[in-house]
């Protein structure tokens, strides 16, 4: 593909006349795909600091049964705040920010398909974020009621910031809408002529069915939260069961977006995974159709399971069953997926630089997380889980050695491609082992607590659970701390002096449009659509 | 700046339709629930409607289920809400008759509304009313004390996996969402 496809910049080109604006007006103005996926980056990791600093201070509050730091009411409010930013705030922009630098250069298109629309749904995001932070600071609590916000809690009981927290969330949703309103066209319409649908990048293809999915659900959580402030405020009774609603249609409500959206921060994922081992394999990607079909199949299969959410709630027996059956079978696509990457590294020639150690991280670690997920999913076993720290392990399992290693993964990955600089390998390869330990060390634990019956979501515990507790604490720490340096690898290759000069393919195992681009990346690209093979 | 070409426009057009029907059927996904609660006697929809007997009902006295009464009063309603029987035994197709004791401690009047909720769920539809306090809100002058009716029955075609039963009675205070109706006090028994 590479030797075909070579794109040559016009040495007759003027980019020094027509470049970006300077300073703070060029992040500003800017509709370039390629500042707005650095921007997307970069939010999302300064969101990461704050959030973890936030699970921080919960695992300190956590250290010891009793008060340690925080007053049950604070530690609501930061249990809430974690769970809301790093979801919508570290790993929906972060993958927001890969689909912006990568779908363009990897279909072969010029920029985005509307990059003024592009560079609003950026800017909107820190403005929702700093009225959701605000709220920190107000007289009265923060949002405390859990990310899941369920009805009476938001509404009847919710405090005064609710409303800052639901038009931060509406302010979010439309975000989400305009970025994969702008993903889908540009990846229909915007196509180099010979990029046949069978031949783009799963990323790209992962990133569709992605932006589809938001599309279809991100509307609904703008409708629930809607509901709420005309619950709170203008009389209605969607959840409130004195005027004849239901608060368990809010769950129905909530989990018609949740489920979906779990997808949404997987999938992109799965399409960094599946770009970067194939490269360091030496292999072309195993069973690529079935790698497509398996995606599309994930997505419609999780519009119909959302119930597995809410099996203590008293559901029918029947519906009880569906949605046990339904949930088991979405193992059948993600199987898939597991089995093709292994059997890409199956005979392989392989090597573990970062990205590719991040990447094997995330498929034994993302699987662990996915059997954990079997076993909630299971009615009769689901009963004793719901609620407990087994939960609490399974989700960061998925999220945090799923959707956030493939993030990082990513990063170091396309990192030479975008700054033209290689990352220090040594340091690369330090983080990767830091993050895992701490990772396990945090996570691990916690499903022996949940299996012994600690509820999640409370400050206090017993006795008997402090070890364990501790020790999680400790690995938090070491997870939290070695994110510093990934920050100064990112800072370093960003604005760092360049030692020497990259290659245009900079792995050697690295095939796609985008690595036929010069490293880095010239301003604008593939001005004239590229051929590809 | 080059103008944005029409299939843009065209797909961005399509895209956002999609959008504003996601955030309609989000709506529509209240009366969907309603229906699909309703049909299934689940989450208390079927309260304000008096359930029928099929003709030639037939009492099934080879069964016996016993039916366990509970009441809650909702966040701080100050109020006594209690069944004045624990629990009975009862042949499916039998019709009782059974109260349940209501005293204003409020200290003023006030308009209650009692949701019922019925376990197991798959019993739910079964266990029909053709007469209950909870069709409508009850209107309680202050100190007010009454016998609250439910005159139900259990369908024969209840599953015969079904031994117990458990109706739960949730009270709530609706001083902010009265209904204009008449002071409905049918088959109370004021004490």
């Amino acid at each position: 593909m590479t030797d075909a496809a070579v794109y040559t910049q016009d040495p007759d080109s003027h980019e020094e006349h027509h470049g970006p604006e300077h300073g703070f007006k060029r992040w500003l103005f800017t509709t370039n795909h390629k500042d707005i996926g650095t921007l997307y980056l970069f939010f999302s990791f300064i969101m990461m600091f704050v959030a973890g600093a936030m699970a921080l201070l919960v695992r300190v509050e956590l250290f010891e049964p009793g008060k340690v730091l925080l007053n049950p009411e604070y530690f609501n409010q930061m249990t809430t705040m974690h769970g809301l930013i790093m979801v919508f705030g570290v790993i929906m922009p972060a993958m927001a920010g890969l689909a912006n630098w990568l779908i363009p250069l990897m279909i072969g298109a010029p920029d985005m398909a509307l990059p003024r629309l592009n560079n609003w749904s950026f800017w909107l995001l820190p403005f929702a974020f700093a009225m959701l932070i605000s709220t920190l600071f107000m007289s009265g609590p923060a949002p405390d009621f859990g990310w899941t916000f369920y009805a009476p809690l938001s509404t009847t009981y919710g405090p005064k910031s609710t409303d800052f927290f639901i038009f931060s969330i509406h302010l979010m949703g439309a975000s989400s809408i305009l970025a994969a309103l702008n993903i889908v066209v540009t990846i229909f319409n915007m196509r180099a002529p010979s990029m046949a649908w069978m031949k783009l990048p799963l990323f790209v293809w992962s990133w569709l069915v992605t932006a589809f999915l938001l599309l279809a659900v991100m509307p609904v959580l703008a409708g629930c939260v809607t509901m709420m402030l005309m619950d709170r405020h203008f009389h209605t009774s969607f959840f409130n069961a004195a005027g004849g609603g239901d608060p368990l249609l809010f769950q129905h409500v909530f989990w018609f977006f949740g489920h979906p959206e779990v997808y949404i921060l997987i999938l992109p994922g799965f399409g960094v995974i599946s770009a970067i081992i194939p490269t360091f394999a030496r292999k072309p990607l195993f069973g690529y159709r079935f790698m497509v079909y398996a995606t599309a199949v994930i997505a419609i299969l999780g519009f119909v399971v959302w119930m597995h959410h809410m099996f203590t709630t008293g559901a029918p027996i029947a519906a009880q069953l569906y949605f046990m059956y339904a949930t088991m079978l979405i193992a059948v696509p993600t199987g898939i997926k597991v089995f093709n990457w292994v059997a890409t590294i199956f005979k392989g020639s392989l090597t573990f630089e970062t990205p590719m150690l991040f990447a094997l991280g995330f498929l034994v670690m993302f699987t662990l997380g996915g059997f954990s997920g079997l076993m909630v999913a299971l009615v009769p076993s689901d009963y004793q889980y719901r609620d407990s720290y087994f939960v609490v392990a399974h989700f960061h399992y998925v999220l945090v050695s799923g959707s956030l290693f493939t993030i990082i993964a990513g990063v170091y990955y396309w990192l030479p491609k975008w700054t033209g600089q290689m990352y220090n390998e040594r340091l690369g390869q330090l983080h990767f082992w830091l993050t895992t330990i701490g990772m396990n060390v945090t996570f691990l634990p916690m499903h022996f607590l949940g299996l012994a019956g600690m509820p999640r979501r409370i400050p206090d515990y017993a006795l008997q659970f402090t070890d364990f507790n501790q020790i999680c604490t400790v690995g938090a720490f070491i997870f939290g701390f070695s994110q510093l340096i990934f920050l100064y690898i990112i800072l370093k290759a960003s604005f760092g002096k360049r030692t020497y000069q990259v290659s245009n393919q900079v792995w050697e195992g690295a095939t796609g449009l985008e690595w036929t681009l010069p490293s880095p990346v010239p301003y604008h690209t593939f001005e004239t659509a590229p051929v590809v093979p | 700046m080059k103008p944005i070409p029409k299939s843009h426009k065209r797909l961005t057009l399509l895209l956002v339709c999609g959008v504003i029907f996601m955030f309609c059927f989000c709506y529509m996904l209240v009366p969907l629930y309603q229906w699909v609660c309703k049909q299934e006697g689940i989450n208390g929809k079927s309260a304000n409607s008096a359930g029928s007997a099929a003709p030639g009902m037939q009492i099934d006295y080879s069964r016996t289920i016993k039916i366990t009464f509970t009441t809650t009063l909702h966040h701080d309603l100050k109020f006594k809400f209690l069944p004045l029987q624990q629990h009975i035994d009862i042949h499916p197709g039998e019709r009782k008759l059974i109260y349940f004791l209501a005293e204003n401690q409020s200290g003023k009047e006030i308009t209650v509304q009692a949701v019922p909720s019925i376990t197991p769920a798959d019993a739910a539809r079964f266990l029909k009313k053709t007469e209950c306090f909870c069709f409508t809100q009850q209107y309680f002058l202050k100190n007010e004390k009454a016998d609250m009716p439910v005159y139900f029955f259990i369908d024969p075609a209840v599953s015969r996996d079904i031994k117990e039963v458990t109706l739960s009675y949730t009270l709530f205070d609706v001083g902010e969402f009265i209904k204009k109706q008449k002071h409905f006090t049918q088959g109370r028994i004021d004490l």
